[in-house]
């Protein structure tokens, strides 16, 4: 008995696990396998991405992981008297985790260690294939590791899907006595939370990936701008950077060689402008969070006016697997110009919300009903918004439409970061296109006209439209203030908030209406 | 000035000096003054600008620029309430005004009993599990007005 061998039980400690309890049902099992005497070893891991299911709790059964979910702290003690520790049957066993649909229906490469590891582990995440894109690239020129990435057709995952290669050529090709290597983990659309994912529940694969672009581009040093609002992925991130560093996997001498690169953790401070790359900038330059006019880019005068590769986190954390398995490993999933695999992140009014990572090309159709298993609330799904806030709202009769950047943009719709927030029948897409216009004006820069205060006006436009007032003539007025804000902004902002506001126009046109109004 | 500001003055400057060294050290230190403070005090404006060589206006520019920095103290707690997209598909609109009703503030107030700041955030990263609100920096999903009643007891 005394030597028997612990079971592993895996709790995990990512954010929404926590926020339904995770830490209660890790304090209920320990105090239970106290109370019989079981040994035990809590592990916690990062979630799997199933959000519907969590608290979702892993027993490592033969070698084989198996699952129970959602587990509240009162249903500890069935759990353990109905063997759970060896798998036993319970009301709410899954079977074993990688054969619950949801998840075997995936390909997971960027995402194939969260939830797997011990977030903070070396060595889970090197006996998992952590750091060998790493060692493949500490023994080739920076020009090989830049044309690798170009290959595998890997473009950026933030939202602006700008090929990553020819990113890290500009700032390679760019001399200069210092270069940067930036990530943009300012994760702020709504319906998204894969940067979260990655940080919490598997660092070292985005420090690997700053790393290996560091080596490519000739950059010393590195910052991750986190959002403030992930408390928990900055504390993960600035753990995993310590020990990274003091296993030789950052600092000077990497791994005893010549190269060189220095992280560091950068806290935001809840301005959503600051995800954008040169608002960013002027950020971690210790400014307000104004946008810069390009040209210059960032690739050529970004930090501190030196050359600078500024990339998501997904676009980092999927470099290492290029640089372990090859560019065409990872080309040979997707279609068209879309390469490789899409992080979909699916939330709101679903009934199993969570991270997909699928190729490109999956009908939205599919994400929403056979993944998603339709609404929560058991209504029509009347609406999705993709790509964050500022992305359309797409009706039903687009819900056919796969996947893919070059598809969604015909619809005049966007992937951007892979966010995809459903609403139900009882939305008043009115009230949605005001929030467009409202979240612009409280989060505006302020430095260009048509965005500062084209927003504002548009929170009154629309306001009158839905009091009935002069309606014809305030819905032609809006329809030209989203040109205006289109064409004349200087960024993505104030450049994109008509798009959803648009689209309720075309597809949602009884919503914008007087009578609609309550 | 009284012994607590000239103490609260030195522990501002001591903040400032240890970071100010740092590339774009203007944020972290404002964070290292909230952090310490629980806010940043109109007095560290002139301190800050001057251990790092800026004019008030550009250290009073950065700090009102960014919606995290507060310059009056906050209550014991700050509830922060999810007002993004994927909240209101849940109900956050509602949880909004019970919240509001309840605590008897606006958004940026405290509490009469010093207990609860509320503000306003836009994206836990919690969007498969809304409604979500954070009290100081302990996320909570699916928050319904009777969750939130037991969260604030």
């Amino acid at each position: 008995m005394a030597n028997a061998p612990a079971t592993k039980v895996f709790v995990p400690s990512d954010t929404s696990a926590r926020s339904l309890g995770a830490d209660r049902v890790a304090d209920a099992i320990a105090a239970e396998a106290r109370k019989r005497g079981a040994p035990v070893e809590i592990v916690r891991n990062g979630s799997r991405g199933l959000y519907w299911l969590e608290p979702l709790v892993e027993v490592e059964v033969g070698g084989e992981r198996r699952a129970y979910g959602p587990v509240a702290p009162e249903d500890v003690p069935a759990l353990f008297a109905a063997g759970f520790l060896t798998g036993g049957k319970h009301a709410l066993a899954l079977g074993a985790t990688e054969a619950i649909p949801y998840l075997k229906k995936q390909t997971r490469l960027t995402f194939a260690r969260v939830g797997v590891i011990d977030p903070l582990s070396l060595e889970d995440y090197r006996a998992h294939g952590g750091y060998r894109g790493l060692a493949n690239a500490l023994k080739m020129t920076g020009e090989k590791i830049v044309a690798a990435v170009t290959d595998s057709g890997l473009r950026g995952r933030g939202g602006a899907a700008f090929p990553t290669g020819i990113k890290w050529k500009t700032v390679l090709a760019t001399p200069a006595e210092q270069k940067y290597v930036v990530c943009n983990a300012d994760e702020g659309d709504s319906g998204t939370f894969a940067d979260r994912m990655i940080m919490e529940s598997d660092p070292y694969v985005l420090i690997e990936g700053m790393t290996i672009a560091g080596l490519a581009v000739g950059a010393t040093r590195g910052f991750v701008y986190i959002r403030f609002e992930y408390p928990q992925a900055i504390a993960t991130m600035r753990a995993a950077i310590e020990r990274a560093t003091a296993a030789g996997f950052l600092g000077d001498n990497i791994q005893g060689g010549k190269g060189s690169f220095h992280l560091e953790v950068r806290e935001a401070a809840g301005a959503y402008i600051c995800g954008e790359e040169t608002s960013l900038l002027e950020s971690l330059e210790g400014k307000r969070g104004m946008v810069r006019y390009r040209p210059p880019l960032p690739a050529v005068k970004g930090l501190f006016a030196k050359p600078t590769v500024v990339n998501n986190v997904l676009s980092f954390a999927t470099v290492p697997i290029v640089l372990d398995k090859g560019a065409e490993f990872y080309k040979n999933y997707g279609v068209g110009r879309s390469r490789g695999t899409l992080t979909i992140q699916l939330a709101g009014n679903v009934k199993r919300g969570g991270l997909i990572e699928v190729p490109f090309g999956a009908p939205l159709r599919a994400i929403l009903e056979d993944f998603g298993g339709g609404s929560a609330t058991g209504r029509p799904i009347r609406a999705v918004q993709a790509g964050g806030p500022l992305g359309a709202y797409v009706h039903p009769s687009q819900f056919d439409t796969p996947l893919d950047y070059e598809q969604f943009a015909g619809l005049g719709a966007m992937i951007g970061h892979g966010g995809l927030v459903a609403f139900d029948d009882t939305v008043d897409m009115g009230e949605q296109a005001r929030f467009a216009m409202e979240f612009c004006a409280i989060e505006s820069c302020g430095k260009c006209t048509p965005c500062r205060i084209g927003a504002v006006r548009g929170v009154e436009v629309i306001d009158r439209i839905r009091a009935g007032v002069d309606e014809t003539a305030n819905l032609a007025l809006l329809k030209e203030l989203c040109d205006t804000m289109v064409s004349g902004s200087l960024c993505a902002l104030g450049g994109m908030a008509p798009f959803p506001v648009l689209s309720v126009l075309k597809h949602f046109p009884e919503d914008l209406r007087s009578s609609a109004a309550t | 000035m009284t012994s607590a500001e000239q103490k609260q003055a030195q522990e501002i400057r001591r903040l400032a000096e240890a970071k100010a060294a740092e590339p774009g050290a203007l944020l972290p230190i404002l964070h290292a003054i909230q952090d310490q403070v629980g806010y940043v005090p109109e007095s560290a404006v002139p301190i800050v600008a001057e251990v790092l060589n800026l004019s008030r206006a550009d250290v009073h520019g950065v700090l009102t620029f960014y919606h995290l920095f507060r310059t009056h103290p906050p209550g014991q707690h700050v509830v922060y309430l999810c007002r993004a997209e994927a909240c209101q598909s849940m109900g956050a609109r509602a949880l909004e005004r019970y919240a509001r009703d309840k605590l008897g503030v606006d958004f940026h107030e405290t509490t009469a009993d010093g207990r609860f700041t509320l503000e306003p955030v836009y994206c836990l990263g919690n969007c498969a599990c809304s409604p979500a609100v954070m009290v100081d920096e302990t996320v909570y999903g699916r928050v319904t007005p009777e969750r939130l009643d037991e969260i604030l007891a």
